[in-house]
């Protein structure tokens, strides 16, 4: 990476790269409820929502399946039209401008590739080159740059549909950064790959934002992707914007809780003391649930003094639980 | 990566600069749609490279090229032996004798394998809706209907062009004709013409399988389908399919208007004989056409999904 040797000042601040204010996609769906009888109600599948994010940063889009998730990234790559609100990316509305804006961009869809199926992965790279008008040099050193990083030296000449998962992901990642794109969208980039292809793939996007200061907005179900990786978290539910903010603040939120878990020497029935509530027992263990603001020192210490206290554990909260726990209260109030 | 970074970023602000300064809601997109040479240029570009990665794939196994080229000949021309069985049995077939339903033959498989070489790939865009992958032609800086068109470009369906061709070329040795310098005129004209006409039908096609996933076959029904018609006389078939194959879906304008001049004959629904000259003219609006077409169905397909 040549940032070292440049010169140049870091880019200019932008708070508004991607913009998003209002924005709505409404589907028409049809269901069929007979022989040729059909019936029609729309699907709301994006309801509204505003953000912004700053050139530069790393954000992570998370929600349950159906979400709106994978709406949002269509209609900010230009793929989908928006049904409503005001949509900008580096300045370029997606929509009307997608070819314009597809040069600026890089897209990673964890569930299929933007690359030849049938072809070597270099042939795919090669027409990248051609087709993003990649100027020779840039496109030499960061072809040199994606190889070495990603490990891709010996995947080149296989053709895509022989890759593994994890190299296929890995081929798809290098693919999307050639042309040297202002933002990169990936779409549950670690979707379906074993532990050490995790790994690979987070360090490099983390290099990636660092060095290159790429905007990345990433979508995940995996929440070990969001807390190595971003800073600032959104949350969409039902289409909605339910959180924005750090990952941390999560907690907070949600209300979640710790647990502590104990060994007593032998089996008693549920422990009863105060600021904390026992969710299970087995055996001669048992598991007690506090809140994750409190501190489990006077805790233990009030069990200690009152049961015979052989060994403990306290358990961080679950971030899926916690988002879990708050769209369950987002659906019942 | 600063260097391009930069100049990325001054196209940045002069986008941003311009958004702004635009009074009221943005007009008609002052990208793509609005200039349609430039369009043409990017998409033959794009068609041009995408072909040419397929053939150079293609090429790293010539023998396994041959073959299947090989093989793409034999099937069409064992099209063509049934034809000959027939007239081994009768003189001829709606009152034209062999050479000259080889010459209408000819002139519709040329076409038709020039268009299926050029953009036979459309019927698979109903797979491409319904697995998703349409989504990542739509993320490339280059038109969807180019990427669709020149996928899995496959240089064997020569073999179907090189059979048309022998065949027409057969025909136009062993007719008895008089020619005229317009007729000889009008068979390059045709056989282009007649390619554009087809394409227009495989483009129409793409665009409704944007609307209707699985219809790729009734895309066939149109394309192989209307090959298969035309390559017998008119004279074989119903007025009213005449008049469909005419008015309807003008795809007898790539053999039988123009043909029939040639052959001398006249055409069954007595259209006039300069009719037999206009294939260009309905080639240019059938693409016209089949091109708003592919916009309608794209444009449904941005908006609704898949």
């Amino acid at each position: 990476m040549d940032t070292a040797l440049d010169p140049d000042p870091a880019p200019a601040p932008d708070p508004d790269f991607i913009a998003l204010d209002g924005i709505e996609k409404v589907f028409d769906v049809r269901k069929k409820t007979g022989f040729l009888r059909r019936e029609r109600h729309q699907v709301r599948a994006v309801d509204g929502i505003t953000f912004r994010v700053p050139r530069g940063e790393m954000v992570g889009y998370i929600g349950p399946n159906g979400a709106g998730k994978s709406t949002t990234i269509k209609m900010l790559t230009g793929i989908l039209t928006p049904s409503g609100g005001r949509l900008r990316v580096a300045g370029i509305d997606p929509a009307r401008e997608r070819t314009r804006l597809a040069r600026r961009i890089g897209v990673v869809f964890g569930q299929r590739t933007t690359l030849w199926w049938d072809l070597p992965l270099i042939d795919s790279y090669r027409l990248m080159h051609r087709m993003y008008r990649i100027p020779d040099r840039r496109y030499a050193e960061n072809l040199d740059r994606c190889v070495q990083l990603l490990d891709l030296g010996d995947l080149l000449d296989v053709p895509v549909r022989q890759l593994s998962l994890g190299q296929r992901m890995r081929g798809d990642i290098a693919a999307a950064l050639l042309h040297d794109p202002e933002v990169l969208y990936l779409d549950e980039p670690t979707i379906g790959l074993d532990v050490v292809s995790k790994a690979k793939v987070r360090g490099f996007l983390r290099d990636l934002n660092a060095e290159s200061g790429t905007t990345v907005l990433l979508t995940t179900h995996d929440l070990t992707d969001i807390e190595q990786l971003c800073k600032r978290v959104m949350v969409i539910d039902h289409g909605r914007l339910m959180y924005d903010g750090p990952l941390a603040g999560l907690h907070e939120v949600g209300e979640s809780e710790r647990t502590l878990v104990v060994d007593l020497e032998r089996e008693l029935p549920p422990l009863d003391v105060e600021s904390a509530r026992v969710v299970k027992v087995e055996g001669p263990r048992q598991w007690l649930a506090f809140p994750a603001a409190a501190s489990a020192a006077p805790l233990v210490a009030a069990i200690a003094a009152r049961y015979p206290l052989v060994d403990l554990s306290v358990r961080e909260p679950d971030i899926e639980a916690v988002i879990a726990k708050m769209y369950a209260d987002r659906a019942s109030s | 990566m600063a260097e391009l970074l930069r100049h990325d970023q001054e196209g940045a602000a002069r986008a941003a600069g311009r958004d702004e300064g635009r009074a009221g809601p943005p007009g008609p997109a002052d990208g793509a749609p609005d200039r349609p040479l430039a369009r043409a240029r990017d998409g033959l570009r794009a068609y041009r490279m995408i072909s040419a990665m397929w053939i150079r794939s293609t090429m790293a196994y010539r023998a396994s090229f041959a073959m299947t080229a090989l093989g793409n000949f034999a099937a069409t021309a064992l099209d063509f032996a049934a034809i000959l069985l027939m007239f081994s049995q009768v003189d001829a077939l709606g009152g034209y004798r062999l050479p000259e339903v080889a010459f209408l033959y000819g002139a519709a498989a040329t076409s038709f394998g020039l268009a299926d070489l050029a953009i036979g790939s459309m019927d698979r865009l109903g797979r491409r809706v319904r697995d998703g992958t349409l989504d990542t032609l739509l993320v490339r800086p280059a038109p969807v209907l180019a990427q669709v068109a020149a996928d899995r470009f496959a240089l064997r369906r020569l073999g179907r062009v090189t059979q048309g061709a022998l065949i027409l070329g057969y025909a136009l040795i062993a007719l008895d004709l008089t020619w005229t310098p317009l007729k000889v005129l009008l068979i390059p004209l045709m056989l282009v013409s007649g390619a554009g006409i087809f394409m227009a039908v495989f483009v129409v096609g793409g665009a409704f399988q944007f609307l209707a996933q699985d219809a790729s076959e009734v895309q066939n029904a149109f394309t192989y389908g209307g090959n298969t018609l035309l390559q017998y006389p008119p004279s074989v078939f119903g007025k009213d399919l005449v008049r469909g194959a005419t008015f309807l879906v003008p795809i007898a304008f790539v053999n039988w208007l123009p043909g029939l001049y040639v052959l001398g004959r006249p055409y069954p629904l007595g259209l006039p004989s300069w009719a037999a000259f206009t294939p260009p003219l309905v080639a240019v609006a059938c693409c016209a056409l089949a091109g708003l077409a592919w916009r309608a169905g794209l444009r449904s397909y941005r908006s609704t999904g898949s």
